[in-house]
């Protein structure tokens, strides 16, 4: 029951780009396309499950004062085999995120998982809570990249689903585009949340 | 072109053309989070741009003299940041001692930057990058500055955005857009300005 609760609080009720307000820098750069977005959230959850696993892990063992740099320390490790992983079987994506790989470290979301709940829970809750935060991303960073991509290039995953007439807004996957799809999605939930 | 005509290039490509916050989309926690205040901003923008320079001098030694010769390369990730989070340690520990009205100013932001992507991204970015000729890497003096040109051009969009947002307070908006979408769909007018640099070929 627990479990579950854990589970799915990340993607609507906690969700960590729309409600927190996390890992804006990885959200705006790459949910220029869908694919972008699915590989980055997945790469993501990736290090947020073993991340959580590792700290809920050591959390006894860690001494309080220096445990922000511990925390640092294994995320990078994880980052580095994520880098590398992809760079060695998924070039071509690889190479369209970029920098934005390493900066997978210091991704709010991650170590704010870490510092709010791994380090005070059981392995099993960390890795719901992983789970679910890593899917609330990935989707969130979706739906980002879905309006970017039809708007800005007319394609869906790559295959085309506007009309021929359709002219595609150049500006929608460039950055200005990035900050203002977003803050009109950020409205809009603020806007349903009033309703309720 | 001479060094001079070389870092004139820099420092416009860093602050202007590809800017960090605007273009790049790295730092946008604390262009978010910091930019509500024009004196926090300030702070934090002096503070960014003291640690983006220092961090770029001392990963740049790190990667050359450590890294490179070692065929470490793999291990760029954990030794950047380790580097940095130590580096900010140091500096809040000196600014401390020495300089207690500086700390007073600075004091708060020094820790936020640890996990600030613009300063890990600036050294990873002064790894790759080339001169204008496009075949000599960076070398220390380039990567320093480049670091310290990146800083202000975040801390100049900083403040930038901390002006407007002051006089947005004033403003009758709708419920839903206050906070941070107004603040989101602002940035994205501003980077549509700095769209137009993007022609620039020096």
């Amino acid at each position: 029951m627990n479990f579950i609760k854990e589970l799915t609080k990340g993607i609507i009720k906690e969700n960590p780009i729309f409600v927190i307000v996390l890992g804006m820098c990885p959200t705006l750069a790459v949910s220029t396309s869908v694919q972008n977005a699915l590989g980055m959230g997945l790469a993501a959850t990736f290090v947020l499950i073993c991340s959580n696993i590792m700290i809920s892990l050591i959390k006894n063992i860690t001494p309080p004062s220096i445990r922000i740099p511990i925390y640092v320390v294994v995320i990078a490790a994880f980052v580095s085999i994520v880098d590398m992983v992809m760079s060695a079987y998924i070039p071509a994506l690889h190479k369209s995120l970029g920098i934005f790989i390493p900066l997978i470290v210091v991704n709010c979301i991650i170590l704010g998982r870490a510092e709010a709940f791994a380090n005070r829970n059981t392995v099993i809750m960390s890795i719901a809570d992983a789970i679910g935060m890593g899917l609330g991303f990935t989707l969130s960073l979706s739906v980002v990249a879905t309006i970017r991509e039809i708007l800005g290039a007319g394609t869906w995953l790559g295959i085309k689903v506007t009309p021929q007439t359709y002219d595609p807004m150049l500006m929608a996957i460039l950055a200005p585009g990035a900050f203002i799809t977003l803050g009109f999605l950020m409205a809009l939930i603020n806007m349903l949340k009033e309703k309720k | 072109m001479g060094y001079f005509g070389e870092l004139f290039v820099m420092a416009m490509t860093a602050i202007f053309i590809q800017n960090f916050v605007l273009s790049r989309f790295l730092g946008l926690c604390p262009y978010l989070g910091v930019s509500k205040k024009l004196d926090s901003a300030m702070g934090m923008g002096m503070a960014v741009i003291f640690v983006m320079t220092l961090a770029s001098a001392f990963t740049f030694l790190i990667n050359v003299y450590l890294l490179l010769p070692y065929g470490l390369s793999y291990l760029q990730t954990i030794a950047f940041i380790l580097t940095i989070a130590a580096l900010v340690q140091f500096v809040e520990m000196v600014i401390q001692k020495n300089a207690p009205a500086l700390y007073k100013s600075l004091g708060v932001y020094l820790p936020l930057i640890t996990t600030n992507c613009a300063v890990l991204g600036v050294a990873i970015i002064n790894t790759q990058a080339f001169r204008s000729d496009g075949v000599t890497p960076y070398n220390f003096l380039d990567s320093t500055l480049n670091g310290f040109f990146s800083g202000v051009g975040f801390t100049f969009v900083l403040l930038a955005m901390a002006g407007i947002r002051q006089r947005l307070e004033k403003v009758e908006l709708p419920k839903a857009m206050r906070g941070m979408p107004i603040a989101l769909i602002l940035a994205g007018t501003m980077a549509l300005a700095f769209y137009g640099f993007m022609g620039f070929n020096i």
